[in-house]
């Protein structure tokens, strides 16, 4: 799994930090979106794919067996 | 998802709630979303544009960009508002704005709502419950929780942290109150939001002479906004953390008397309490409604929504999509409710949802855990609801217990 976080549309909602963290965080002066671990373990996999699905935008990109999905 | 016949009869939104059924979206809703979960619908001031009330149609709404939230793009879609179009957003005013101007705010704003910041208020949030709850025991049975514990708790800690003293919550909590209603006359909500910002107004001057370490001292301190967007923004902020988690946390206390097994589920195990919440903020969805205006064609499930015409998004209908979440008329403190849209979805979803989650995980479990044995202290049909404001949950909720 390569997850991949876009600064620019992340709106800091933190949905991604509370849904996986130890994979997402939020810096702590802007409230961006901190990738921890772009290729997490398989026991993360199912909270990572929620976290990119309730991203609210669309800032969380999932790609599995190379095929890039988003939410 | 079926799709409408194109020549199907636009519908008018529901408003009115079952008899016996505070906690349900209004009669209507559930029948539209099976059958047409994006509809068409006529609007009070004649318009037919759209009705959103599945929850794959009201998040791709709130998730796309060609959909504006501009105020003077929209249909108002509640039965006596204002005729013809509405003024654009006040300045600071986040909820009425589009990308550019509403990514400028958000970013001075999020960094101070990041979910570590609101975890570590905890503690501070445990103390100022616990304060509450002791005055409560001391009003004795038969208090109203709304007045002594729902509606205190969010207005100290938003006061805290946006640096407004509490102290003068006299003259900002009524404003906050009739601008909330959707009833309130245009007069009046025009009166409301003046006597608010006259408020801020004497704030923001204060904070730019002395500025001080809280929200909108540092502001006030670092950032380019002007002193109109400074004391809109800080009015706005102030509004929005008031009577929103206030609300959830009187609602949720009645849903939970109502549902004595869930309440129980939570009281005897306070790790529950998070996932409570989701499914809480689901159930109830006390932000109930919200409109966006397409600035060009687009299709949305198989149909064309036209540049200008307004959807009405149904949240709470959302929420209870069976198609999203199983037994969605179940209050289910158990089941995975993420992806709910109680804070909404979008660029517009909730800034402060991680304070309102830690607020509210705080707060219910206290309360249940205080008094055992708390239960409603009149039968639950005369609780009065907030039919009629823009967020739901309930005026008063009379509590009583058995003192030792």
């Amino acid at each position: 799994m390569d997850v991949r976080v876009d600064r620019d549309r992340c709106l800091g909602a933190g949905m991604c930090a509370l849904t996986a963290p130890g994979v997402f965080d939020q810096d702590q002066d802007q409230g961006l979106v901190v990738l921890l671990d772009p290729h997490p373990p398989e026991d993360r996999h199912a909270a990572v794919r929620l976290a990119a699905g309730v991203c609210p935008a669309s800032a969380v990109t999932v790609a599995e067996h190379g095929r890039p999905t988003t939410a | 998802m079926q799709h409408e016949p194109t020549h199907a009869a636009p519908v008018t939104l529901p408003t009115g709630r079952a008899a016996g059924c505070p906690f349900d979206p209004p009669a209507g809703l559930a029948q539209l979303r099976e059958e047409r979960p994006l509809a068409r619908m006529t609007y009070p001031d004649g318009h037919v544009g759209w009705l959103a009330t599945g929850h794959a149609a009201v998040r791709f709404v709130l998730g796309d960009p060609r959909f504006s939230s501009r105020y003077e793009l929209m249909h108002y879609p509640f039965p006596g508002g204002p005729e013809g179009p509405l003024p654009p957003a006040p300045v600071g005013d986040m909820t009425g704005m589009d990308a550019p101007e509403h990514t400028r705010l958000r970013r001075l704003l999020m960094g101070r709502f990041t979910v570590r910041r609101m975890r570590q208020l905890t503690d501070w949030v445990r103390e100022i419950t616990a304060e509450h709850l002791d005055a409560l025991e001391r009003r004795g049975p038969g208090t109203d929780l709304v007045e002594a514990y729902a509606r205190p708790i969010p207005a100290l800690v938003i006061c805290e942290l946006l640096g407004v003293p509490y102290a003068d919550r006299g003259r900002f909590q009524d404003h906050a109150h009739t601008l909330m209603s959707m009833e309130a006359a245009p007069e009046d909500r025009h009166a409301a939001m003046n006597g608010l910002l006259e408020y801020m107004a004497e704030l923001v001057a204060a904070k730019r002479a002395a500025p001080c370490d809280d929200l909108l001292g540092d502001l006030a301190r670092e950032s380019d906004l002007t002193d109109e967007e400074l004391v809109g923004l800080g009015g706005f902020l102030l509004a929005a953390g008031l009577d929103t988690t206030a609300n959830m946390i009187a609602h949720g206390t009645f849903a939970l008397l109502s549902n004595p097994a869930q309440a129980e589920a939570l009281r005897d195990d306070p790790e529950l309490a998070p996932q409570a919440v989701e499914e809480l903020m689901r159930y109830l969805t006390v932000a109930h409604t919200s409109v966006r205006t397409a600035l060009e064609d687009v299709e949305v499930g198989g149909q064309v929504v036209r540049a200008g015409e307004s959807v009405t998004v149904s949240l709470e209908a959302a929420n209870r999509d069976p198609e999203r979440f199983p037994d969605p008329d179940v209050l289910d403190l158990h089941r995975r409710a993420t992806g709910h849209l109680g804070f909404g979805h979008g660029i517009h979803q909730c800034l402060g949802q991680q304070l309102a989650r830690v607020e509210l995980a705080v707060a219910l479990p206290a309360l249940l855990t205080r008094f055992p044995a708390l239960r409603l202290d009149t039968p639950a049909d005369e609780v009065p609801l907030r039919t009629g404001m823009n967020i739901y949950g309930v005026h008063r909720l009379p509590v009583t217990w058995d003192e030792d």
